[in-house]
């Protein structure tokens, strides 16, 4: 196992740099720069500026130094928040989306695991019609519509629940309506991947055989069934998990909350280079780390992969 | 058995949930109001600096004109006043300002805040190494323009001196008539050299900032809130009513009306124009529209067919814009019809409007179709035109009904071309491809200069191409003359060659709107959208 880790860590490597590279070369083939805007400057004072945040040297040059500086862990300034370095900026934010995110998918998993077993064990029965007609509501609704709606009811009208914010970032009222928001399409997503890899597994043969030898319904289902009908949702979490901890750009400018989600969109659209430097970069960190952990699981749930 | 425990256990989980659920929300139905003299404001999206002399963005200059105090304020009538500056003289050939500061003025950390200290801040907006790109704002200054251009490395020889610690002098390159009102601006708040000599760059994190407003800074979570507290070491500190200014960056402002509708905000940076129906009918009284000094204009490019050296189709298009329509139908929000270049509004300048504005759309529309044939296009040959602007749903509607305007009146063909915003200014900056096209101008201070010199020929920002020596010579005869109404006098000269000429066809003049709670009192905002939060109470409610 150990020897495993080890080398899809190293395998990583190259990976993360070609995605540096990649990414480098691309945000700077965009038009415009950071310092564009109606107000354009006289030639001298956009010279300072360039000097001053180093884009005055060749293309190649800034590439080596930013590789340089990657490496000893600096991200850089950013250029559109400038009292603030990327590192910061990251570090600052991550730790809410992360809190969001993870708190949204444990819901997923519980909620949407569970009712998906559920509709599985009683298909074509009127649970599992309802539940999978409401799970696929929640996965045609999108974010965008959900958020707004649960803050006009819960925030507008009855006002149980704040619109937005995030306070001192330890009240719990504040998390409420955001992690609800984006664990519902999770929940309805899971629910569906559950209920389906669910149904072909309580056809199979070692299933059979478990009901045959007298175990207890819920033994076989909870025992056995389960941990081969997880297998799909695991797949799917893994890679899913890095996009949902690193923050949702709907769901933190709907709420205003001071995750890293915006910082991808946000820092495009200013050709703010370092920022989504920073973002693509840790980003991709977080993806290898969760398609290795995905591996490690599928290891642990599946015997048939472990002894390979 | 061992499945009925379980499941016994999960509902007793269950059941503790949702009181749980229960509690929290009978918690927070106390949240609801109350916390005395505590402004809390929309204010648009995440400052990029609190450093005034870096900063660009209005959302930056609004708090940065809460937290510091310049040499002097403009008022809430567009006026200038004095700031940390009590009186001024200005020499007679209007070439030396020099001001007298306030008796006993001190920073917020309790150190006197002197002379040296304005002296510091502008030499420090100056000089390449600090990357001001609002710099150009000091140019009227002596030697300003060469500091920023290498030619003279000597930062010290700004004409700037601290002639003792109460009487700061500025000597300028020529003759500036808008130079106090220039000041004014957020670019010429003085910092504390102290602070950034130990802190560096991290000098305005909460803790480490000291400035001389009447608030400073107590907290700044980014993406989050601002919270700025009252200054006891301000000098009028005593007439001061606010405790706290809590700044949110909400840029969704259906999201921001939501939060002000529930009560978590009392002023909002912005209002969603498909709201306005329900606004004036829901919530009336507590939308706040004021004129901004601004234009929202389109530009021909002067340089490429079809609109080089071709005045009678720029002006059978401008004629044929029914502004009245735009800006009651599809914006709704108090903007006004322009026709002019410098929009109506500074004191003691008189806007010059092209000739048609008086004549009904009718009459307009009959007179451009005449132009529209003079200019050689006709139903069988149609002019085919691109129009490209940023993206936005705003700007859309607008170019929709600029286009069906231009086909229903003229027949013209017209394409809609949107590009993202930093590809847009790139392009519209190459002059080549771009026909026609959207532009913007915001005010950086109240006084017509700021409008004039935006159309001289070798200024960056013109991408109209517009090239007229008569032009460039009256804006620069007018910006190195002393004597204040032939100033102004050769400013109005200038805008009617600019309305003569029509490099561009105005649409409609900004406005700034807000929606204020009635217990807000005291927050003006000015022509220039500033406001000052020193000046703001809440009422009992």
């Amino acid at each position: 196992m150990f020897s495993f880790v080890a080398k899809r860590l190293l395998g990583a490597v190259p990976t993360l740099f070609v995605i540096i590279t990649i990414a480098f070369f691309m945000i700077r083939l965009a038009p415009g720069g950071p310092f564009d805007s109606e107000r354009a400057v006289p030639a001298e004072i956009q010279e300072n500026l360039n000097r001053v945040y180093h884009l005055d040297q060749p293309l190649i040059g800034q590439y080596w130094l930013y590789l340089k500086s990657v490496l000893e862990g600096n991200f850089g300034p950013s250029f559109s928040y400038k009292d603030y370095s990327v590192t910061e900026l990251i570090w600052d934010g991550f730790p809410v989306s992360m809190e969001l995110g993870l708190t949204a998918v444990f819901l997923a998993v519980i909620i949407g695991g569970g009712l998906g077993s559920l509709a599985a064990l009683k298909q074509n029965r009127t649970a599992d019609y309802t539940i999978m007609t409401a799970a696929m509501t929640g996965i045609t609704i999108p974010n965008f519509v959900m958020a707004p709606l649960l803050t006009l009811v819960l925030g507008v009208y009855l006002r149980v629940l704040p619109v937005g914010g995030w306070g001192n970032g330890h009240e719990l009222k504040y998390k409420i309506l955001p992690v609800v928001a984006l664990a519902l399409p999770q929940i309805a997503y899971v629910s569906r991947l559950t209920r389906g890899s669910m149904v072909e597994v309580l056809r199979s043969n070692f299933i059979r055989t478990a009901r045959a030898k007298g175990l207890s319904e819920w033994l076989t289902v909870t025992r056995h069934a389960a941990r081969a009908a997880f297998l799909p949702v695991v797949s799917y979490l893994g890679p899913a998990c890095a996009g949902i901890i690193t923050g949702s750009v709907v769901i933190e400018q709907i709420f205003s909350i001071p995750g890293i989600g915006r910082y991808f969109i946000q820092g495009a659209l200013n050709r703010d280079y370092t920022l989504v430097m920073g973002v693509v970069i840790f980003y991709g960190v977080l993806i290898i780390l969760f398609n290795l952990l995905v591996d490690v699981l599928y290891g642990v749930l599946d015997p048939k992969l472990a002894h390979r | 058995m061992r499945g009925k425990i379980s499941m016994l256990r999960t509902r007793a989980a269950f059941g503790l949930g949702m009181a749980f659920a229960l509690l929290t929300m009978t918690s927070s139905l106390a949240l609801a109001q109350d916390a005395g003299q505590v402004l809390r404001l929309g204010n648009g999206s995440e400052p990029q600096t609190l450093d005034p002399q870096i900063s660009e963005n209005v959302q930056d200059s609004n708090i940065e004109r809460d937290l510091y105090e310049g040499l002097v304020l403009i008022d809430k009538d567009g006026k200038v006043a004095p700031g940390q500056a009590e009186s001024w003289t200005i020499s007679p050939d209007g070439l030396t300002y020099t001001f007298k500061l306030r008796a006993g003025l001190k920073w917020s950390d309790g150190t006197p805040l002197t002379s040296e200290d304005f002296v510091y801040s502008w030499q420090r907006a100056i000089d390449p190494a600090t990357g001001s790109k609002y710099s150009f704002l000091y140019y009227p200054i002596k030697n300003a323009e060469d500091i920023a251009n290498a030619v003279n490395k000597d930062v010290k020889s700004l004409g700037v001196r601290a002639v003792d610690p109460q009487t700061f002098e500025v000597t300028l390159k020529a003759p500036t008539g808008y130079f106090i009102r220039l000041i004014a601006h957020a670019r010429f708040l003085p910092v504390n050299k102290a602070v950034i000599a130990k802190y560096g760059n991290q000098f305005t994190r909460a803790g480490n900032l000291v400035t001389n407003g009447a608030f400073m800074l107590k907290d700044w979570t980014p993406q989050s809130r601002i919270v700025v507290v009252k200054n006891p070491n301000y000098w009028d500190a005593a007439n001061v009513k606010l405790s706290e200014v809590d700044y949110f960056p909400i840029e969704n402002q259906n999201e921001e009306l939501k939060r002000y509708r529930a009560g978590e905000l009392d002023v909002t940076n912005d209002v969603p124009a498909d709201q306005v129906d329900f606004i004036r009918k829901d919530l009336p009284g507590e939308l706040k529209i004021v004129p901004y000094l601004g234009s929202y204009y389109m530009g021909f490019n002067l340089t490429q067919p079809p609109f080089k050296d071709n005045l009678k189709l720029r002006e059978a298009l401008s004629l044929v814009i029914d502004r009245e329509a735009i800006v009651t139908k599809i914006l709704k929000t108090g903007e006004q019809p322009a026709y002019s270049w410098v929009p109506p509004g500074i004191a003691g300048y008189q806007s010059q409007m092209v000739d048609w504005k008086d004549l009904s759309m009718p009459e307009r529309i009959a007179k451009a179709k005449e132009l529209y044939k003079e200019a050689g296009y006709g139903p069988d040959k149609p002019l085919n035109l691109e129009i490209m602007y940023n993206t936005s749903e705003n700007h859309k509607k607008v170019m929709i009904a600029l286009a069906s305007m231009m086909k229903q009146a003229l027949g013209v063909n017209v394409t809609l071309i949107n590009q993202e915003f930093k590809v847009f200014l790139e392009t519209r900056k190459e002059k080549k491809v771009t026909q026609l096209f959207r532009a913007g101008w915001i005010a950086d201070y109240a006084d017509p200069n700021t409008f004039a010199e935006l159309l001289q020929s070798e200024v960056p920002l013109n991408d109209m191409g517009y090239d007229n020596p008569e032009y460039d010579k009256l804006v620069k005869t007018a910006a190195v003359t002393v004597d204040p109404q032939q100033r102004i006098q050769m400013l109005q000269d200038a805008e009617k060659l600019v309305v003569r000429d029509l490099p561009m066809m105005p649409i409609y003049d900004y406005v700034n709107k807000r929606m204020v709670k009635p217990y807000v009192v005291g927050f003006d905002q000015n022509i220039l959208g500033y406001f000052y939060s020193k000046n703001v109470s809440i009422a009992k409610h």
